[in-house]
């Protein structure tokens, strides 16, 4: 079970996002995608679930090709996005919005199952399973929106800045959380994150991204050791 | 006395018409964030299939169920073969913003030709299946017939079956996530365009059964629902245009507007007011007249 | 070599084509001045929805209504206040006109549908109302008379030809001016306004006033074809403004290219030219009175239809792309 990705160029209108971008993500590891602000993670991202079209290369999962295929489809074959900006439905209550990657799922004992393990996993959901969303702070809010993607059962975990806006402790929390669950569900995971030192001290591997093209490859480990790499995206 | 008491029943009765226009408006609106015109020429074309149904069967209520049903299938047929390719077509220059609504007001003349092509200009009419003659309150007959009470009964109905249908089911569920955030139903695995489609075979439902419930007090020709989609157009302005909730209460201030204006002021007012309460509604609350928050909710 | 600014060619280029519709108009039988009339009308109609729609990006379905304001606001200024009948046509554009901008300050900054909805509401609204109106003269409406055509013209001198000079004068001198305007600082701003209002409102526009502007003189022109379609049937109506008027001059102007002011003669005469082919049809293979009255709508909504989808940025813009690319 491994993620290939291997020549993919993505273009934004007349801009070049991504640029020839290679990488490999092996079963059960957490690979980073790190980089600056407009260094093309996001789109990278959204082009693995389908949001986005990509211009070429390629980008397998076990084999199969995932490019240009429709997103409710990667969905249901184990690969979820939790996009950026805290992607819940504001107007659902939590509840309804944990409800959402099970109304497909046929079986519907697990659904209730998984529902449980991610309510144990955050507690705190629990306590507001008919607030509306929208009333979640930042940090809930992002907890909602990964448990919503376990319920699913996912395979491939594509993670899109968790940690943006929210409070360092908040940020800690929520690395040392995934950190927790990745390793018991045997999850494959791509972190894209701003946070470089946070997201590479729980990935296993590290991409960093510059202007749409990968500058670094390697383990987190070498990467948080690497003085070009601290200077320029780990601030010291 | 009596004339007010008349006037609040027949203005439940047509807020009643009106709100099942409405809420089908804001159905393909919430999904499809596009004003759909040709609800007045689905409306039309399922209530000729309704008359027709009613004439060959004899029976008003298997062809209130003909419908009905036609009007969920043109509604889920004109989504899936008509708005897509649109949608998909039509991608870049300032036209995008206009293509859709224009594409719906073709399809509106379009049809009105075609149903004007089989059935001919005539002016037709489906009996009612109950009395139309005004109701005897205290010795004097009022302008409310059981035929009204009717359409207040099925409208009510109805919309109770609807907000069943979307709080308590897993589909109302998908319909209200695709509405509110597709791009996030369909990264949790919902089928977006699919629901979307369901959402325009209700709204066409809906245009079926307000044409079977107002065909009967009045006439069926090829134009007959344009009114109707103008009063529920601005019924759904009234309510907001995202909330179901808001599309009936707006439906509800419209009727009572309307009727109270031409019951105490003139008969002529019927446009005026319809026309003057569009126009505050958009100058002081142009998001609606529940527009907070908490309105959002449906 | 003296450099002739763009501003005298372009007006250089009306003055022919006037001049070439003239001698036209000489050869022609009357049928056809009747038919040219209905074009320069259309065109003029469909020029108001192109500076609305192609220039500011706003789309109304209600110039059908607006045209009948500037028609009543004639036929009763003939009628009641003896005005010449050409000083009835100004009246006609200035009314619709300022019955624009009172609409336009309230709906024009509206978004898309809501504005696409109100105009609606009104083209449906607008002629029941003038129904209740004994000084509109009711279902039957009033006549408007804009006179025989002067004497001095000589015997030859029929009505249709005169019905054809006032019309093609009246839409020539009305697009020349608004060519000009779209020539102008105007009319970039107007653009400026339709491909991102948000950019234009950051450097300093007022678009909320824009869009009422535009709203306004688009009014305006289309009061004025209102005004000359009245004068060719000699009365007005509610019902020589139906909403499929307004789906019509859309269709005119989707065809014609929303973004574009030199096809409205095409758009014009595919709408006078519609009815005609409709009819030939029929009387060809025959057909009941349903068939009859409804092919020319449902002809105009195909053909709505079919410009949105193969050519939505209107033919021009076809070729334009095409130039581009060799």
């Amino acid at each position: 079970m491994t993620l290939v990705v291997s020549n993919l160029t993505i273009d934004h209108g007349a801009i070049r996002a991504i640029n020839n971008v290679s990488f490999q993500v092996a079963t059960g590891q957490l690979t980073a995608i790190i980089g600056a602000n407009g260094a093309g993670k996001t789109t990278l991202l959204r082009s693995l679930s389908g949001l986005k079209e990509s211009k070429s290369g390629s980008a397998t999962w076990n084999g199969d090709s995932i490019l240009g295929r429709k997103s409710e489809d990667l969905a249901r074959s184990g690969i979820m996005h939790v996009s950026d900006g805290k992607s819940v439905i504001a107007e659902l209550t939590v509840k309804e919005n944990l409800a959402l990657t099970g109304l497909w799922r046929k079986d519907k004992k697990d659904v209730a199952k998984a529902t449980e393990e991610v309510i144990e996993l955050f507690p705190i959901l629990g306590e507001r399973l008919s607030q509306t969303s929208g009333s979640l702070s930042g940090g809930e809010r992002q907890m909602l929106a990964i448990g919503r993607a376990l319920i699913a059962r996912p395979k491939l975990l594509l993670l899109d800045e968790p940690s943006l806006g929210l409070a360092p402790l908040i940020v800690e929390q929520i690395f040392q959380t995934i950190k927790s669950f990745v390793a018991k569900m045997n999850l494959t995971v791509v972190l894209v994150e701003q946070n470089a030192m946070g997201a590479l001290k729980i990935a296993d591997e590290g991409v960093v991204l510059n202007l749409g093209t990968a500058v670094a490859s390697d383990s987190a480990k070498n990467l948080l050791n690497d003085p070009a790499v601290r200077a320029a995206y780990l601030g010291f | 006395m009596l004339e007010f008491f008349t006037a609040v029943l027949t203005s439940l009765s047509t807020g009643a018409i009106y709100a099942l226009m409405s809420t089908a408006l804001v159905l393909v609106w919430r999904s499809t964030r596009v004003i759909n015109f040709a609800q007045a020429g689905q409306a039309v074309l399922s209530t000729y299939i309704g008359y027709e149904v009613t004439t060959r069967s004899g029976s008003y209520w298997i062809g209130f169920i003909g419908a009905v049903l036609s009007g969920a299938i043109i509604g889920a047929g004109i989504d899936r073969f008509f708005m897509r390719p649109i949608f998909k077509r039509v991608k870049s220059g300032p036209i995008v913003m206009i293509a859709p609504v224009v594409a719906t007001l073709g399809l509106l003349g379009i049809i009105q030709a075609i149903v004007g092509f089989v059935w001919g200009l005539n002016y037709l009419t489906i009996a009612a299946p109950v009395s139309t003659e005004g109701l005897k309150v205290f010795g004097s007959v009022i302008a409310f017939s059981p035929f009204n009470l009717m359409v207040l009964i099925s409208v009510t109905l109805s919309m109770i079956l609807l907000t069943i249908l979307f709080q308590k089911t897993n589909l109302g569920l998908a319909l209200r996530a695709s509405a509110y955030s597709p791009e996030i139903a369909k990264l949790s695995g919902i089928k977006v365009e699919a629901i979307r489609t369901i959402g325009w075979a209700l709204a066409g439902a809906a245009g079926g059964l307000a044409g079977m419930l107002y065909v009967p007090g009045s006439y069926l020709y090829p134009n007959s629902m344009e009114v109707l989609l103008v009063f529920g157009f601005i019924a759904a302005v009234i309510g907001g245009l995202d909330s179901l909730f808001g599309a009936v209460a707006g439906a509800m201030i419209l009727g009572f507007a309307i009727n109270f204006s031409t019951t105490y002021i003139s008969y002529k007012l019927v446009f005026p007011t319809a026309f003057v309460i569009l126009i505050l509604v958009l100058l002081i609350k142009p998001g609606g007249v529940f527009s907070s928050k908490k309105g959002r909710k449906d | 070599m003296v450099k002739i600014s763009t501003n005298r060619k372009r007006t250089l280029a009306f003055v022919l084509l006037g001049w070439v519709l003239l001698i036209i108009s000489d050869r022609v039988g009357e049928l056809r001045q009747y038919q040219g009339s209905f074009v320069a009308m259309y065109a003029l109609a469909i020029a108001s929805i192109i500076l609305l729609t192609g220039y500011s990006g706003q789309l109304s379905l209600g110039h059908s209504a607006l045209m009948a304001v500037g028609a009543y606001a004639g036929a009763l200024s003939i009628n009641n206040l003896k005005l010449h009948p050409a000083l009835a046509l100004i009246v006609a554009a200035l009314i619709a006109g300022i019955f624009g901008l009172l609409l336009g300050f309230t709906v024009a900054r509206l978004s898309g549908p809501y504005l696409a909805g109100t105009t609606l509401a009104l083209a449906v609204s607008l002629p029941t109302v003038a129904n209740q109106f004994p000084i509109l003269g009711g279902e039957q409406g009033i006549i408007f008379d804009i006179g025989t055509p002067p004497s001095r013209f000589g015997e030859d001198f029929s009505q249709y030809k005169w019905f054809f000079w006032i019309s093609a004068l009246a839409a020539l001198i009305t697009i020349w001016m608004l060519s000009n305007l779209l020539a102008s600082r105007y009319g970039r701003v107007f653009r400026a306004l339709r491909d991102n209002s948000v950019a234009a409102q950051l450097s300093g526009i007022n678009v909320g006033r824009l869009k009422a502007i535009a709203f306004s003189i688009s009014s305006g022109i289309a009061g004025l074809a209102g005004g000359l379609l009245v004068m060719l049937i000699s009365g007005v109506s509610p019902s020589a403004f139906p909403l499929s008027l307004s789906f019509a001059l859309l269709t005119g102007a989707v065809v014609t290219g929303v973004y574009n002011l030199k096809g409205v003669m095409l758009g014009g005469l595919v709408l006078v030219a519609i009815p005609e082919i409709a009819e030939s049809v029929v009387s060809r293979i025959g057909g009941s009175e349903g068939f009859t009255t409804t092919l020319p709508g449902f002809m105009v909504s195909a053909l709505l239809i079919l410009a949105v989808l193969f050519t939505p940025n209107g033919p021009g813009q076809l070729l334009h792309h095409h130039k581009k690319k060799h």
